[in-house]
C-alpha cells in the first residue's frame, strides 16, 4: 500500500487548486451537454426511448471521465515525471517505480471519477435520471477512469516529449469518441466501425451508463465490466513494464 | 558492519561499460568522497548502491542489506541529495518535508515534530510557508539536504552537493555536512571540487572511466602521488626558461602556455625567474593529484 503516499501527494496538490481544476474538468463537458443536448434535442423526438439530452448525458459522462483520466495520466503525470523530476525524488524513498505507477493511475482514475460523478449529479438535478439504478454509474465511472488512466500512463512513460500525446489524442481518442455511441447510437454505424468501437473501452462505459440513466440494469453488464477491467489491468501491467524500462536506463 | 560495501560492480549501457569493476568500502561514521571527471561513472555507482538500477555484475551491501534485493529496506535508512534539485514545486518548504516523510511511511505527527529542527538545520527557520520558486539556489540545496534527513538516516548520499553555489552558500553546506559527521552519520559524496573533498572527506577514491584508480585519505594521496611544492610559470620567454627548469626540478610539465614544476625544493627555480615571467608558487593540492592521475583532457 506504499502507492497511497503517491496518490495522497497528488490529492494534496489538487486540493490547493481544486476550484480551478474542477472548473476546467467540468465546464467544457457541461456546456457541451446542455448546448448539444437541448439544441440538438429540440430537433430529435427521442433516441432509444430517451430524451436526446438524457441519451447524450450518458455519453458525455463517460467522455468527460475519459478526458480527465487521460489528461491527468498523460500531461500531469508527465510533468511530474519529466519536468519536475518528482518521481526521481520519490524513488530515493523506500518506494519503487511500480508504486508510483499504481499511485498515478489510481489518482487519475479518482480525479476522473470526480468529473463523472459531478456530471451525474448535474444530470440527476436536471431530472435526466431519477431511478436508484443510476447510483451504479458511480463505480462505473471509476472503472472507466481506471481503464483510461492505465492507457494514459503507458503514453506518459513512453513519451519523449509533450508532442507525443497529440498522436494518441488525435488518432485514438477523438475517433473513439465519434464511434462509441456518445452522440448517437453506435449500431447505426457501418459494421466494421461497430466492431472497432466494441474493442474500445469508451463504448463499454457508455453501454453501462446509458441504461442506468434510463433507469434499468444494463444488458450484458459483466461483458462491459470485463472489457473495462481488462483495459485497466493491461494498462497497469504495460505501464509498469515501460516505466521500469525507462527508469532502469 | 561497514556502511557500504561494493564488490566488482559492473554496469553497461549498450556497448559502453560505465562502471567496470568497482570495489568500495565505506565505514560507519566516515565521510567518503567519490571523485572523478565528468562521465567517470560516479553517479551510476551511486545509483547502483541505492538499488535504483540493477548491476550487470558484482555485489552491494548497503547498511548490511543486500542491494538491489533488499534496496527498499536499505533506502528506509538512507538519505539522498541528488545532483539536481528535485524539490516538489507544488508545495511549500514545510509541505515538501511533510510529503517526503510520508513516502517513508513515517507517522505525520512525528514528521511535524521533526520539521522545526530540520528547518533550523537548513537555515530556513521561519520560511516554512515559502514557495519553492521563491528560494535561492543555496536555500533549495539546504532544503534538499533537510529533506534527505527527514527519515533520520544513518547514511546520506550526496551527488555534487555544492555545484552551482556561491562561496557563502558552499561554506554553509560544508559546515552542515561536518555537523552531520559529528553526529555520527555516514556521508558518501561525489564532487569535482577538490577543495571540498580535501576539507570534508576522511577518505576518498578517484574514479576514471568506470574504475577506481586510487583510494586513501586526502593527505596520504597528496603525499604519495605528488611532490609537495608546485610552481606555475607563464609569460614571454617561458619556453627557454622551461629548458633550464627541467635541469632543476624533478618533474616539469607544459600545458598550453603554462609550465608546471613539481618538486620538494622550489627555491632554486624561483631564483632563475626573470622579470618578464609571471609565476605562482603554492603547495601541492588534491587537484594536482587528480589532474596527474586522470589527465588534463576535457571530458565533456
Amino acid at each position: 500500500m506504499r502507492w497511497v503516499s503517491v496518490w495522497r501527494r497528488n490529492m494534496l496538490v489538487w486540493r490547493k487548486l481544486a476550484a480551478a481544476a474542477m472548473l476546467s474538468n467540468l465546464a467544457d463537458p457541461l456546456i457541451m451537454l446542455f448546448g448539444l443536448g437541448y439544441g440538438l434535442g429540440a430537433l430529435l423526438p427521442s433516441v432509444q426511448g430517451m430524451s436526446y439530452i438524457a441519451f447524450f448525458a450518458a455519453g458525455q459522462l463517460c467522455t468527460a471521465t475519459m478526458f480527465t483520466a487521460s489528461f491527468e495520466s498523460m500531461f500531469s503525470s508527465f510533468a511530474r515525471m519529466h519536468g519536475q523530476k518528482t518521481w526521481d525524488a520519490i524513488l530515493y524513498a523506500p518506494l519503487i517505480i511500480d508504486d508510483i505507477v499504481a499511485g498515478e493511475i489510481v489518482w487519475a482514475a479518482s480525479k476522473a471519477w470526480l468529473t463523472g460523478s459531478t456530471i451525474l449529479g448535474v444530470a440527476v438535478v436536471f431530472g435526466l435520471a431519477s431511478s436508484p439504478w443510476v447510483l451504479l454509474a458511480l463505480p462505473a465511472a471509476f472503472l472507466v477512469g481506471l481503464a483510461f488512466a492505465g492507457v494514459g500512463l503507458i503514453m506518459c512513460v513512453l513519451a519523449r516529449g509533450w508532442d507525443f500525446f497529440s498522436y494518441y489524442m488525435t488518432l485514438v481518442m477523438t475517433p473513439m469518441m465519434m464511434i462509441s455511441g456518445v452522440f448517437f447510437p453506435a449500431d447505426q454505424l457501418p459494421s466494421p466501425l461497430v466492431a472497432v468501437a466494441k474493442a474500445m473501452p469508451l463504448y463499454h462505459g457508455v453501454q453501462i451508463v446509458r441504461p442506468l440513466i434510463a433507469g434499468g440494469p444494463p444488458p450484458e453488464l459483466w461483458l462491459h465490466v470485463a472489457v473495462l477491467l481488462a483495459y485497466a489491468a493491461a494498462g497497469y501491467a504495460a505501464a509498469i513494464y515501460f516505466a521500469r524500462r525507462r527508469f532502469s536506463s | 558492519m561497514s556502511a557500504l560495501s561494493a564488490r566488482a560492480l559492473r554496469k553497461s549501457y549498450g556497448a559502453l561499460e560505465v562502471v567496470s569493476g568497482v570495489d568500495l568500502d565505506v565505514a560507519l561514521g566516515e565521510c567518503f568522497g567519490l571523485l572523478g571527471p565528468n562521465g567517470a561513472g560516479k553517479t551510476t555507482t551511486l545509483k547502483l548502491c541505492l538499488g535504483l538500477i540493477e548491476p550487470d555484475g558484482g555485489a552491494i551491501a548497503l547498511l548490511g542489506e543486500p542491494v538491489p534485493r533488499r534496496a527498499r529496506e536499505a533506502r528506509a535508512r538512507v538519505g539522498v541529495v541528488p545532483q539536481f534539485d528535485n524539490l516538489d514545486p507544488d508545495f511549500t518548504v514545510e509541505e515538501n518535508l511533510m510529503v517526503y516523510g510520508r513516502y517513508f511511511g513515517i507517522d505525520p505527527g512525528e514528521i511535524s515534530a521533526r520539521i522545526p529542527a530540520l528547518l533550523d538545520f537548513a537555515g530556513l527557520a521561519g520560511r516554512g510557508n515559502a514557495k519553492i520558486m521563491t528560494l535561492s539556489g543555496g536555500m533549495k540545496r539546504r532544503l534538499t539536504l533537510a529533506r534527505a534527513l527527514v527519515n533520520d538516516p544513518q547514511l546520506v548520499f550526496m551527488d555534487e552537493p555544492t555545484t552551482g553555489l556561491d562561496p557563502q552558500a558552499r561554506h554553509l553546506i560544508w559546515e552542515r555536512l561536518r555537523r552531520l559527521t559529528q553526529e555520527g552519520k555516514t556521508l558518501v559524496l561525489t564532487t569535482h571540487f577538490m577543495e571540498e573533498a580535501e576539507r570534508l572527506c576522511h577518505r576518498l577514491a578517484i574514479m576514471d572511466r568506470g574504475r577506481i584508480i586510487v583510494e586513501g585519505s586526502p593527505r596520504a594521496l597528496i603525499a604519495e602521488h605528488i611532490e609537495p611544492q608546485v610552481l606555475e610559470v607563464h609569460g614571454p620567454g617561458y619556453e627557454t626558461w622551461m629548458q633550464r627548469a627541467k635541469t632543476l626540478a624533478p618533474r616539469v610539465e607544459r600545458v598550453g602556455d603554462t609550465v608546471y614544476c613539481y618538486g620538494d625544493e622550489i627555491e632554486p627555480l624561483l631564483k632563475t625567474l626573470s622579470g618578464e615571467l609571471s609565476y605562482l608558487h603554492r603547495p601541492a593540492s588534491l587537484e594536482d593529484v587528480f589532474l596527474k592521475l586522470t589527465g588534463r583532457d576535457l571530458r565533456d
